[in-house]
């Protein structure tokens, strides 16, 4: 089983390390081709309308819509990937440039400026002990779907959901050397195969 | 509790810019353009280095209400410059909350002995290094992230090629020495063995590395990542071109599809004309702005 991660913009090579550690094999994924090998893509923090407008300008916003929706490719989201995911996001630019595929509403940079960026220690559910969660100009989830399990919150809102084959964080858990919230993940693309 | 400006954080934040390009605008209507191009931050200034060659005299920190009005209309990171030294336009900046500091050689600095001690501040700073001792200097007093120093405001991409070969080649040598030749290194080079260990186990840079100075067309963005650069900061290349948006665009795309000859060709295509561009050897020695903070 591969694991991918989309290779645009942002952290590729932190989640690819981790990937690693997991014990999985892992790919950077930029075009078509590349995405049809994985059976899970990872869309890494960078900046939420880069990656966006190029994953639409290269073709694979469509394949990734598809092959999500009919089951055969698990999605994971942290930070901008987060935006991309969502359905909805309240403080987009004009066209703001979207998957739309999981019900949840977002809100980008919702902690404030690279000044007030922060990390702190965070219960994930199902986790026995706390991780460090990083947020970085982090986007934070205002309201969920009822199909959508909440993972992990703060006082200002959800920071980590999960909606079937999909998982998205508001940290970075690519910034730490602590690999459980990636090993969660490559659970979830076993299950898929 | 939450724990900000710790230098993972600072250093993310420039993790997060990989792959990206960075470009300078000096008015709201080019911050617009930087992101509708697609640019993952905009470098607020009153001029463009080509602009700041130019006009001479000295080159400080840009107006603050010129900087908030841009950080009020874009919603990627706003970075901007302060003096080398110039604690207090830092200062000023990360009240303002820029997202990014970069204390550059492109101003006129304003201690020729001290740089900032940039650990003291939340904010994430940058600053440019022509080789790994320069670089490994300033990540100490605390600079999350590097670029090149080049040639800034020449379009002339020849110097940044030197720093960026030079800054890896150094990384080559250290990853094959030993301790005990780590310990000579070090004092060669001004810095401490601690971090040039941190090198050789990393293989690569303690922190994000850009291409800076000089950068004004898709192939020299192409060639910069092929170097090894992590990113671009385009600075006169993109709105002293004639048609900025399509430069800027394309630059962009370049960077991201940097080993893609096709592509590289598709995006160079009548782009108009590029930047006119300094041969090095008119420079006289005053007008080397790389040979400031070193």
């Amino acid at each position: 089983m591969k694991v991918g991660v989309l290779s645009v913009q942002g952290a590729v090579s932190e989640h690819l390390d981790h990937l690693r550690l997991c014990s999985t094999e892992a790919v950077a994924v930029k075009d078509a081709q590349s995405l049809d090998e994985v059976s899970g893509l990872i869309l890494p923090g960078g900046e939420s309308t880069t990656i966006g407008k190029l994953i639409d300008i290269f073709g694979l916003a469509d394949s990734i819509r598809q092959r999500t929706e009919n089951g055969s490719l698990a999605l994971f989201g942290t930070c901008a990937g987060m935006v991309l995911l969502a359905n909805e996001i309240t403080d987009g630019i004009s066209n703001q440039p979207k998957l739309g595929l999981m019900d949840i509403v977002v809100k980008r940079n919702a902690f404030g400026r690279q000044r007030e960026s922060f990390e702190t220690e965070l219960d994930f559910k199902t986790f026995k002990e706390p991780l460090t969660a990083v947020f970085i100009r982090a986007p934070i989830i205002l309201n969920t779907g009822s199909g959508v399990e909440v993972l992990a919150h703060l006082p200002e809102g959800t920071v980590a959901a999960r909606q079937g084959n999909l998982l998205a964080t508001s940290f970075h858990p690519e910034l730490t050397s602590d690999l459980r919230v990636h090993q969660f993940f490559v659970e979830m693309c076993r299950e898929i195969g | 509790m939450k724990e900000t400006g710790t230098f993972r954080v600072k250093k993310g934040m420039a993790q997060m810019q990989k792959g990206g390009v960075i470009m300078d605008v000096t008015t709201v209507e080019q911050a617009q353009i930087a992101e509708k191009a697609g640019a993952v931050a905009v470098m607020a200034l009153e001029r463009v280095p080509a602009d700041i060659r130019a006009a001479g005299g000295v080159a400080r920190m840009a107006d603050p209400e010129m900087i908030k009005t841009i950080m009020e209309t874009v919603t990627i990171p706003v970075m901007a410059k302060v003096r080398i030294g110039h604690i207090a336009e830092a200062q000023i900046l990360e009240e303002l909350g820029v997202d990014y500091i970069d204390e550059s050689e492109v101003l006129t600095p304003a201690d020729e002995q001290y740089h900032i001690n940039k650990h003291l501040f939340k904010v994430p700073f940058v600053c440019g290094a022509r080789d790994l001792g320069e670089a490994l200097r300033r990540i100490s007093e605390g600079a999350a992230m590097m670029r090149t120093k080049g040639e800034p405001g020449t379009g002339n991409v020849v110097e940044a090629v030197r720093h960026m070969r030079r800054v890896m080649d150094q990384v080559r040598q250290v990853i094959s020495k030993q301790d005990d030749e780590l310990v000579v290194m070090a004092k060669e080079m001004g810095v401490s063995v601690e971090l040039l260990k941190e090198v050789r186990e990393a293989g690569r840079l303690p922190v994000v590395n850009f291409a800076a100075g000089g950068i004004a067309s898709p192939a020299d963005a192409s060639l910069m990542m092929q170097l090894g650069a992590d990113g671009i900061f385009v600075g006169s290349g993109i709105f002293k071109s004639e048609s900025p948006q399509k430069v800027a665009e394309a630059i962009v795309k370049a960077t991201l599809h940097y080993d893609d000859p096709k592509v590289l060709a598709e995006v160079s295509e009548g782009l108009g004309g590029a930047m006119p561009g300094l041969e090095m050897a008119t420079l006289t020695d005053a007008d080397r702005m790389q040979e400031r903070g070193i």
